[in-house]
């Protein structure tokens, strides 16, 4: 579901981006008043919905995971608050005039929770063991453009591509591991049986493990070697609890400190004194949009007339106000407002039933006597929207969908399908009309996968079978410059066709809404988020809850 | 006796080989597969390459018997193999760690459930139409009718969120460590209260409906008649005439819900974060974890048919007019 590098999949996660412009949500920057000094200490306690399923998260997939090895571990570099790359365990770094070589720096100063020096080697060990062939990684693809990586001397390191790639930089993002530790298990291929896999993770990052038992909780505790300062909170508990249900219900009784709210709980059921007094609500547009879209190998979809009329007759606005209380942002394609590759004035299409008539007219589909839409032989237009079970904000969408397009004549029937067939089954196999499904995007712009004409295999992403000469040239160009100018034209035409073919309508970005007890200072809304600067949150003094025993 | 339990246990051999046969197949004829489960099904990272390993490590590129096979002669040698999750730990160092919280928790049920509806089924059996009788018949219906989840969410919302009495979920509170023994114990039984509550609610209502039944038959047999005609005290006719043969059919049911306990409650278990069988076995089934399911599967079933052999044996105990391996013909 989710385009994009470890790090942008972490960020995905993680990614809470844009301050609150809603009449609930918190929008103050800091609710800390001039005299709270930060300090150290106190618990933080989070709740997980899934188990963690390990602890090296470069050869893990799921969210959990991602979430508690973010903490454990670091890349050579990671977003600021505002989305840009900036230097982690990298202090600076500078690509050649071609793009070809990228030489890093890396900082003198980190050492792994072990107290071993991180050095160049270690670099250039994660490399290898991302590319090891026996290493069971799901991102080795980031690695695929790299010609050569060599450690100059213990802090330098060069990298050379074969050729230019836009997420070059992006992609040092990745968690770094240790070499000392780990390269027997590489070199055997069993990285994941590594004892650091299950309970001694040594990583560079800002916390360190101190307990995991499995379906109950992971605790970590604060690394005071942490190369930017031992974090302000002593102690973090994540409790891995099921049921979303008992999660809000924990909130309530102060049980957790923190969790992501639904539209429903955070205009409806956290509104009362007492809630408001004991959390702070934040509210941003996530880095996922939902879409109805078509299988454009059916004939009736592959005419761009139909589409367009199908856009402009599902009211957005409506779909929001009623799936998510008007907590989300109208999508005009597949970038998040905010964004830098973001371009706001592409063509949009109102909600117009006559101009819809009109494009199927010109398109060859006339309401007949009794209201249907037809064809010339006749033929009514109905069809298939299928969506996946489990996620009640789809269904709501298609039957929504399903009324909007009542109107015209069409007549369209719901299909909630579960998850693993609904993949194999239908989207893998182009067995579908049409879906309502949603891409979680990543921190860069790149998109190749999804809409270049030769992803359209059966495991590829491509799976509604767009194909635009244009559109592949400028992905194609997207991805192979390193120089953001230069992308941003790329990615702004990319926008304008898709806003003009609409292979699929694009309906939404749903806003991130999450809840953080009040004790705690120092969480700076962005477009990246609240989490970014985890380790720089405190609790003063006085307000902390949980003191050291 | 003796040869009859052997020989039970005999015949549940195949029957063992042909339940865990079904499943395996089953379960790997659902769609999605764990090595698309872990390189994530619908990303831009999905590597095929990735995906070929796993399949390779886990022998899903093998065909199903062959597959099976291994999977057998690996049971046999009491290996159930090791979890297809990242973690790669032995299935039965997993079931291992959720075994004991499952447990603990349905034994206590267990044994709430039968203290409480046996004297409820005989008062009710006994106060047939009265008040008593009633009432409970009212809360046994309102028992089989709420959803145990539902239950669940409204005592948390008084007794956790509104009361403040009783923690919502979990086992332990946070800083379980650090207090003194008598206070561990103490928190401890603070978290078992709702969980228990919930999983008695329903099974309480169906044992004691099962326990009135029985017994509203056993007090209208002749031999209950002559007891009383005998002049005997009604509570020695009840408790010690009528009460030993109205628990027989209980007794079966009894046996039925032992392998119950092992499999936990997924429902009371998912909602009260307690990590046990249940959640495990659910997890194992999202992430289409076939050895941990398996050996879930192996060991329920097993139990399913050790306790049927065990509901049986100690049946022809109680009663001796089923007794077998008893000559025929003499009653």
């Amino acid at each position: 579901m989710t385009p994009g590098a470890p790090l942008a999949r972490l960020a995905l996660i993680l990614a809470l981006g844009l301050a609150g412009c809603g009449g609930e949500a918190d929008s103050a920057i800091d609710h800390a008043p001039a005299s709270e000094k930060p300090a150290y200490g106190d618990t933080f306690i989070e709740a997980l919905i899934g188990n963690i399923s390990g602890l090296i998260p470069n050869v893990l997939s799921d969210s959990a995971s991602f979430e508690v090895g973010s903490l454990l571990y670091s890349g050579l570099v990671t977003r600021d608050r505002d989305l840009n790359l900036i230097g982690e365990l990298a202090e600076s770094w500078r690509f050649s005039k071609d793009c070809l070589d990228l030489t890093l720096h890396l900082r003198r100063n980190v050492r792994w929770h072990d107290d071993a020096p991180f050095t160049a080697a270690d670099v250039v060990f994660t490399y290898e063991t991302m590319i090891n062939p026996k290493t069971p990684t799901a991102y080795r693809e980031d690695f695929r453009a790299v010609a050569s990586v060599e450690a100059v001397d213990p802090y330098t390191l060069h990298v050379r591509y074969k050729q230019p790639y836009a997420k070059a930089l992006q992609s040092w993002g990745v968690w770094m591991l240790p070499k000392h530790v780990l390269e027997p298990y590489v070199r055997e291929g069993r990285l994941r049986e590594a004892p650091q896999n299950r309970s001694n993770p040594v990583g560079t990052g800002a916390y360190r493990l101190k307990e995991w038992k499995p379906g109950e909780k992971v605790v970590l505790v604060a690394n005071p070697d942490y190369f930017d300062g031992s974090p302000y909170i002593a102690r973090i508990v994540y409790r891995i609890i099921p049921s979303q249900a008992t999660i809000f219900l924990e909130l309530k009784a102060k049980g957790v400190d923190s969790a992501g709210l639904t539209a429903l709980q955070f205009k409806r059921q956290t509104e009362y004194p007492a809630f408001r007094k004991a959390y702070h609500k934040y509210e941003y547009p996530a880095n996922a949009y939902t879409y109805v879209g078509f299988n454009l190998r059916d004939q009736r979809f592959a005419d761009r007339r139909v589409r367009q009329a199908f856009a402009h007759a599902i009211n957005k606005r409506e779909i929001i106000d009623g799936v998510l209380l008007g907590l989300g942002r109208a999508a005009t394609g597949p970038y998040k407002p905010g964004t830098w590759a973001y371009d706001p004035n592409v063509k949009t299409y109102p909600y117009d039933v006559d101009t819809a008539r009109t494009l199927l007219a010109e398109a060859g589909w006339k309401k007949n006597a009794d209201g249907v839409l037809v064809n010339r032989h006749d033929q009514p237009f109905a069809f298939e929207l299928l969506t996946n079970q489990g996620n009640d904000e789809r269904k709501k969408v298609a039957e929504i969908v399903q009324a909007s397009l009542k109107e015209l004549g069409v007549q369209v029937d719901i299909r909630v399908i579960e998850w693993a067939s609904f993949l194999k089954e239908y989207i893998k196999k182009r067995r579908f009309e049409a879906i309502v499904m949603g891409w979680g995007i990543g921190l860069d712009p790149d998109q190749y996968e999804i809409w270049h004409s030769s992803k359209t295999g059966p495991d590829e992403l491509n799976h509604i079978s767009y194909a635009n000469p244009e559109v592949d040239a400028l992905l194609e160009r997207g991805r192979t410059s390193c120089r953001e100018e230069e992308r941003k034209q790329y990615y702004t035409r990319l926008q304008e066709i898709l806003a003009e073919d609409q292979p699929i309508i694009f309906l939404y970005f749903r806003d991130a809404l999450p809840v953080v007890s009040s004790r705690v200072r120092g969480i700076v809304p962005s477009p990246n988020g609240i989490l970014y600067n985890f380790h720089k949150w405190y609790v003063p003094k006085h307000l902390q809850r949980y003191t050291a025993e | 006796m003796l040869g009859y339990a052997l020989r039970r246990l005999l015949l549940a051999l195949p029957l063992l080989l042909g339940i865990t046969f079904v499943s395996f197949v089953v379960i790997h004829l659902a769609p999605g597969e764990p090595a698309e489960v872990q390189t994530g099904d619908l990303s831009i990272q999905s590597d095929a390459q990735a995906r070929q390993l796993l399949r390779e490590t886990y022998d899903l590129d093998k065909p199903l018997h062959v597959q099976y096979a291994r999977w057998l002669a690996r049971l046999v040698r009491l290996d159930f193999g090791k979890s297809f999750s990242p973690d790669a730990r032995p299935v039965l160092q997993k079931i291992g760690e959720r075994l004991p919280v499952t447990l603990f928790l349905n034994i206590i049920e267990m044994l709430v459930i039968v203290g409480l509806a046996v004297p409820i089924g005989v008062l009710s059996a006994t106060r047939q139409y009265s008040l008593f009788d009633k009432v409970t018949t009212v809360f046994v219906f309102v028992g089989f009718a709420t959803p145990d989840f539902w239950l669940a969410l409204l005592l948390m919302i008084l007794f956790g969120v509104q009361l403040g009495w009783l923690p919502i979920s979990g086992l332990r509170s946070l800083n379980w460590e650090y207090l003194s023994f008598w206070r561990q114990q103490w928190d401890f039984l603070g978290h078992l209260v709702l969980p228990i509550l919930v999983a008695t609610f329903g099974g309480l209502a169906g044992f004691s409906r099962y326990m009135r039944q029985s017994m509203l038959e056993v007090v209208r047999q002749d031999y209950i008649q002559s007891a009383r005609a005998k002049g005997l005290a009604e509570p020695i006719v009840i408790g010690k005439h009528a009460l030993r043969n109205a628990l027989l059919p209980v007794v079966t049911i009894l046996g039925l819900s032992l392998p119950g306990l092992i499999g936990g409650s997924i429902i009371v278990e998912s909602i009260f974060a307690i990590p046990g069988m249940g959640q495990l076995m659910v997890q194992a089934v999202f992430e289409r974890d076939y050895p941990v399911i398996m050996g879930n599967l192996v060991i329920v079933s097993t139990l399913t048919l050790v306790a049927n052999l065990v509901a049986d044996v100690t049946y022809s105990f109680v009663d001796p007019r089923i007794r077998v391996g008893a000559r025929r013909g003499r009653r």
